[in-house]
């Protein structure tokens, strides 16, 4: 495959935006131009799996967005990764979408769907970035496109939610990633990725290198590291389809793709192992992954929870880059496929209830997985997955980053990681367990039953992929090969 | 004849608006008076664009007005600092002349257009003639002549307090600009000559005495006084505020920029970066006071319910920026300064356009009044929030590049204490932008008022070719930066 | 320092001493009137200073008006530099303009407020703003309240617990 088509696969999306916004008359061609966009978006990144796998790295410079620094694409395999999963999860997000928009009569749809398609621009930008000033414009156009998505209600509770979005988004990303971008510039004179790290003879100390990398992690605010995690439960206040894209296609897994991007290409696994200098973000993220799975224990409201199950269980991600051991850098590739499979699941089922049952809290499930089997079951598969239990997807990647904790002797970091799933059972668990084994509430009509097809046949795909991945992780490790034993 | 028209340039860009103006004040209609204010601001912005590229390719010209040869008479100089001002001048000026006239029919008495289009003519030439001249009581004229324009411009806003406005910016602009006359009387003293390449020649011999760190130091006060740095900022809110839509789009994207640009100029050139910054410790005077105008400006715009005020106190924070940049005295950061100059114009001649579009429709411009507009004038909303990103420095936009630069700049040295402010500075941007923002989207209309439509073409074209000046800026900023890098090595002397 | 020399000192520089105190008296009156015309005079008076500055710098001593003379001993006539004073024919046209602007203002103040005294015109100003600044905070106010009983009624999918919306409700009304 040509390097020109990467420039291509990043602007498809977003000028097919154009054709949405056009189309906006005619909701059935509207959702099919959107699907299909996201179809041949997906099959065209899917061109370029075996070139990377096979080691090539195909780049293309755009033009200079300042002396020197271009607008840069570059294919490596976490790229590829991202973007495999952002656009393969963007159709079955668009067919989700159309069925829970419609079933619950949402205004403004066209709009919603055109920031959805500049969204995907985006988050294929972030993942085809070659160096920082690129992976921060499209980083910044990823914060602004999903704010119409956000703030979709368009009242005063979601001017609320939005500003906390965008606020501390934005805060973070001008006040710690932009510096420290420029900072990285000015000490090493280059800002393109390199995959031995760009520090490696700059001759910096422990303290300064971790600052810096401090500064890098706490800027992807998207990551949603704890104490900047809290516009990720206020962005809850969208509709669920945007809470998926949200958690598991685009915005949460653009940041913590960007922290293993930056460990990896910016400063070096090898180089944070010598040093040292990612410990600290480490126990960050360990306090985040245990801290957020006891908020989410206290959650009635099921996307609050499933929020604080998301902020918790991106940290595993950013463990397994500030482990600095290639076997975690592996793991936290894996969850983010593995993860974005089963949070998206679990999204889908909360928007398939609400919009069969307009209930959202956890203590009115009680004995509706008999009105809707497959969705609870669904259910029940992706929580499986997410605590990390055959025969669902979700143990490889706690595999491979216990297995990274032992290789990086933080033996510490393995407790967290099996005391956060027993947490994981006793918060996602309950729902599938309330849905089944208790007794309908009394004001439950017989009447309920599955949401319409657009809703239902998207999560059990999705669900289906979470077992699939069990016995088949093959594709994900020959992808993730640099990293693999 | 080419070559002859070539060799006039310089002096034309100036006797065209001198000489347009009156014929404005003879044609007595408002029509007519538009169409030459149009032509002529686009003839200049023309002209301007073949004098940016004559000195990118053949370095500095020099001008000698009628025939006398510098050092005495007046000489016309310009090199690459002062093209990109003088292209910014009357590219906004150009811009500006497209959305005048509608602005104008609406607010200013038919009867007295022509007399407002004049003004704005003598405010160009006066703006013109300071970035190209190289006679520094040459360009103390000029200064007057667009301050006193400006007055009279701002005077004519359709509210009363536009005439107490008007009459406070009369008073301290003079101040300011007598200020700047004392400190050139002190040059002058000293050296016995006007031409400011000629005192900079000759400055050196004198340069430790009394008389010139004195003239250094009015010179210093006089020309803040003009750009409103923290501390003597306090007449430009009301006089932005209540001037006419169009006068407040042009004022504010170039009047300030040509002071911190005259300034620049005295220091660089005249008494030099080694003695101003290295001599006096004028860099870190001026260091302080724009940290303190980035965020008491920037801390004022949040409170503000007026949109135009808000933009203006927006205005006070972002000379923070361009003087910081400079006050660097590094080529970095005399980079940096360009660079925000142009695209602080770009950016506060959009927003100011996107608000004056409101007024014309709205007739008043509070946060309560607009609210809810996004939906009944999307193009002019979509318009300032792009406008308002590139104002906090989001990728993509001009404004970002501005910040790129300057926090290169001041981390370059291990100034971590003036990036933090910067950064500080840019999130408080966040919030006023996005309570203006909020107020656009998020909210009713008031109840009571008509639905409104959109405002006319020729106002909407003019604010978006200032919004998409400020993507392609943003997106492809090589050209731009490199005119600031150049002009920042041709005043600092740095190998042209 | 002898007494001669201090003297010396001080009527040697009398024109500027005088400088000083005539744009010290023009600032202080710009500063401390009331008065807009007052303020004017002052910054004439300030400007005037300025003037007087520049003609004392051409002065040589010993000199005489630059007219060029002729005829004999024409060559060893000392003339004073003439340049300043051209250049501040300038500046006084400055600001002959400047104050007629600036008395026009006056005039046109007067007409709109009755009053030429600043304090009286900022009153006056001040009244119509802090009344327009609590309409509009009123205004603000209420439009916050319409929409939040709104948004309250409609329910939506979205993070927000319910009880806390109850507290919400109980506290508005």
């Amino acid at each position: 495959m040509s390097a020109q088509w990467l420039g291509w696969l990043v602007a498809f999306p977003a000028l097919m935006s154009l054709l949405v916004a056009a189309c906006g008359r005619w909701p059935n061609v509207r959702e099919s131009v959107s699907v299909a966009t996201a179809a041949v978006l997906f099959a065209g990144i899917a061109l370029f799996i075996d070139p990377v796998t096979a080691g090539e790295r195909p780049s293309l410079t755009l033009f200079e967005v300042l002396p020197g620094i271009g607008l840069t694409f570059t294919l490596e395999p976490l790229g590829l990764l991202f973007a495999l999963v952002a656009s393969g999860l963007w159709p079955l997000t668009t067919i989700y979408a159309a069925g829970y928009m419609r079933g619950n009569e949402e205004h403004a749809q066209t709009r919603f769907f055109v920031c959805f398609a500049l969204a995907i621009s985006a988050a294929i930008g972030i993942a085809f970035s070659g160096n920082l000033l690129t992976l921060f414009i499209f980083y910044e156009m990823l914060t602004l496109s999903t704010y119409p998505l956000v703030t979709h209600h368009g009242d005063v509770e979601s001017r609320n939610g939005g500003r906390v979005y965008l606020g501390i988004l934005l805060t973070t990303s001008i006040g710690f990633f932009l510096p420290a971008i420029i900072i990285t510039y000015l000490i090493t004179g280059t800002i393109t990725f390199d995959d031995a790290g760009l520090f490696g003879d700059a001759g910096l100390g422990v303290l300064a290198v971790g600052a810096l990398y401090a500064l890098t992690i706490y800027g992807t605010g998207k990551a949603a590291l704890m104490p900047f995690h809290r516009w990720l439960p206020a962005a809850m206040v969208a509709p669920t389809p945007v809470s998926a894209l949200l958690h598991a296609v685009a915005v949460v897994k653009a940041g913590v793709f960007i922290v293993l991007k930056l460990t990896v290409y910016v400063f070096g696994v090898q180089f944070l192992a010598d040093t040292g200098a990612s410990e600290l973000m480490m126990w960050v993220a360990a306090f985040t992954v245990l801290g957020a799975s006891l908020i989410a224990m206290t959650r009635d409201n099921l996307k609050a929870r499933l929020a604080y199950s998301t902020v918790s269980q991106l940290s595993y991600i950013v463990l397994g880059a500030t482990m600095a051991s290639s076997f975690g850098i592996l793991g936290g590739g894996m969850h983010i496929a593995m993860h974005a499979f089963a949070k998206i699941t679990l999204f889908f089922c909360a928007g398939a209830i609400y919009t069969a049952t307009h209930r959202k809290y956890v203590s009115e499930l009680d004995g509706l997985g008999y009105a809707m089997p497959i969705t609870f079951t669904a259910f029940f598969i992706a929580s499986v997955s997410l605590i990390g239990i055959p025969p669902m997807g979700g143990i490889w990647s706690k595999w491979y980053l216990m297995e990274g904790a032992a290789d990086s002797g933080h033996i510490a970091i393995i407790m967290v990681l099996a005391l956060s799933s027993l947490l994981n059972i006793v918060y996602l668990l309950e729902i599938p367990t309330r849905a089944f084994f208790h007794n309908p509430r009394p004001d439950t009509p017989r009447s309920w039953h599955e949401a319409p097809w657009a809703c239902v046949i998207p999560l059990s795909i999705t669900a289906a992929g979470c077992i699939v991945w069990f016995f088949y992780p093959l594709p994900l490790l020959k992808l993730l090969a640099p990293w693999a034993p | 004849m080419i070559e002859a028209f070539f060799a006039q340039m310089p002096a034309l860009v100036i006797v065209l608006p001198l000489l347009a103006a009156p014929i404005c004040v003879l044609l007595h209609r408002g029509g007519p008076s538009w169409f030459v204010y149009l032509l002529t601001t686009w003839a200049c912005f023309g002209l301007a664009f073949l004098l940016f590229v004559q000195v990118k390719i053949g370095g500095p010209i020099s001008y000698a007005m009628g025939g006398w040869a510098p050092p005495f008479g007046i000489e016309l100089r310009l090199d690459a600092l002062n093209t990109v001002v003088l292209l910014l001048v009357s590219g906004i000026a150009a811009i500006s002349s497209v959305y005048a006239k509608a602005s104008v029919a609406a607010e200013i008495a038919s009867e007295r257009a022509y007399l407002f289009y004049a003004a704005l003519l003598l405010c160009f030439c006066g703006l013109a003639g300071i970035t190209v001249t190289g006679d520094a009581f040459n360009l103390f004229v000029f200064l007057e002549i667009s301050s006193l324009s400006s007055y009279a411009l701002i005077a004519m806003g359709s509210k009363r307090r536009a005439l107490l406005s008007a009459f406070q910016y009369l008073i301290m602009g003079t101040i300011g600009g007598t200020f700047l006359l004392i400190g050139i009387g002190f040059l002058y003293m000293m050296t016995g000559s006007l031409n400011m390449a000629d005192i900079a020649a000759r400055l050196p011999a004198v340069a430790d005495t009394r008389t010139v760190e004195a003239g250094l130091a009015f010179i210093v006060v006089g020309t803040s006084l003009k750009f409103a740095l923290f501390p003597v900022h306090v007449w430009l809110p009301n006089a932005y505020t209540y001037a006419p839509s169009s006068v407040s789009a042009f004022i504010a994207a170039t009047a300030t920029k040509v002071a911190v640009y005259a300034l620049m100029r005295f220091l660089f050139t005249v008494f030099g970066a080694a003695y101003a910054f290295d001599q006096l410790p004028l860099g870190e005077v001026l260091l302080v006071l724009s940290v303190a105008a980035m965020l008491s400006g920037s801390m004022a715009a949040i409170f503000q319910t007026d949109v135009k005020r808000l933009l203006a106190w927006s205005s006070i924070a972002q000379i923070g920026y361009i003087v910081m940049g400079f006050a660097l005295a590094s080529t970095a950061g005399v980079t940096a300064s360009v660079v925000h100059m142009v695209n602080h114009g770009l950016i506060k001649g959009a927003l100011f356009m996107a608000v004056g579009a409101m007024f014309w429709r709205l007739r008043t411009i509070s946060l309560n009044d607009i609210a809810g507009l996004g939906r009944q004038m999307p193009i002019t909303s979509a318009a300032f929030v792009v406008a308002g990103l590139s104002l906090i420095g989001v990728p993509a936009t001009g404004g970002f590049i501005s910040k790129w630069v300057l926090l290169e700049a001041v981390m370059a040295p291990g100034h971590y204490w003036l990036a933090a402010a910067i950064l500080v500075s840019s999130l408080m941007a966040l919030i006023y932008i996005g309570r203006v923002v909020e107020a656009l989207y998020f909210r009713e209309r008031p109840e009571g008022h008509p639905a409104v439509g959109e405002a006319p073409v020729l106002m909407l074209a003019a604010t978006w070719t200032l919004v998409l000046a400020n993507i392609a800026v943003g997106l492809y900023s090589t050209p731009l930066v490199g005119a600031a890098e150049r002009a920042a090595r041709a005043v600092l002397g740095d190998g042209v | 320092m002898s007494l001669a020399s201090i003297a010396d000192n001080f009527f040697g520089l009398f024109n500027y001493w005088v400088v000083i105190v005539l744009m010290m008296i023009g600032f202080y009156t710009v500063i401390s009137h009331d008065n807009l015309v007052k303020k004017l005079i002052g910054l004439n008076l300030f400007q005037t200073a300025v003037f007087v500055f520049y003609i004392s710098m051409g002065k040589i001593s010993g000199s005489t008006a630059p007219i060029l003379m002729s005829g004999k001993g024409s060559e060893d006539v000392l003339y004073a530099h003439p340049l300043p004073h051209v250049l501040i024919l300038t500046a006084i046209v400055v600001g002959v303009s400047t104050t007629a602007l600036g008395l026009a203002l006056v005039v046109r103040i007067n007409e709109a407020y009755g009053s030429i005294e600043e304090d009286d015109v900022l009153e006056a100003d001040f009244e119509t703003q802090e009344e327009e600044t609590e309409e509009e905070a009123e205004r603000t106010a209420r439009a916050e309240a319409r929409q939040e009983r709104e948004s309250a009624q409609q329910d939506h999918d979205d993070g927000r617990e319910e009880d806390e919306a109850d507290d919400d409700r109980e506290t508005r009304s």
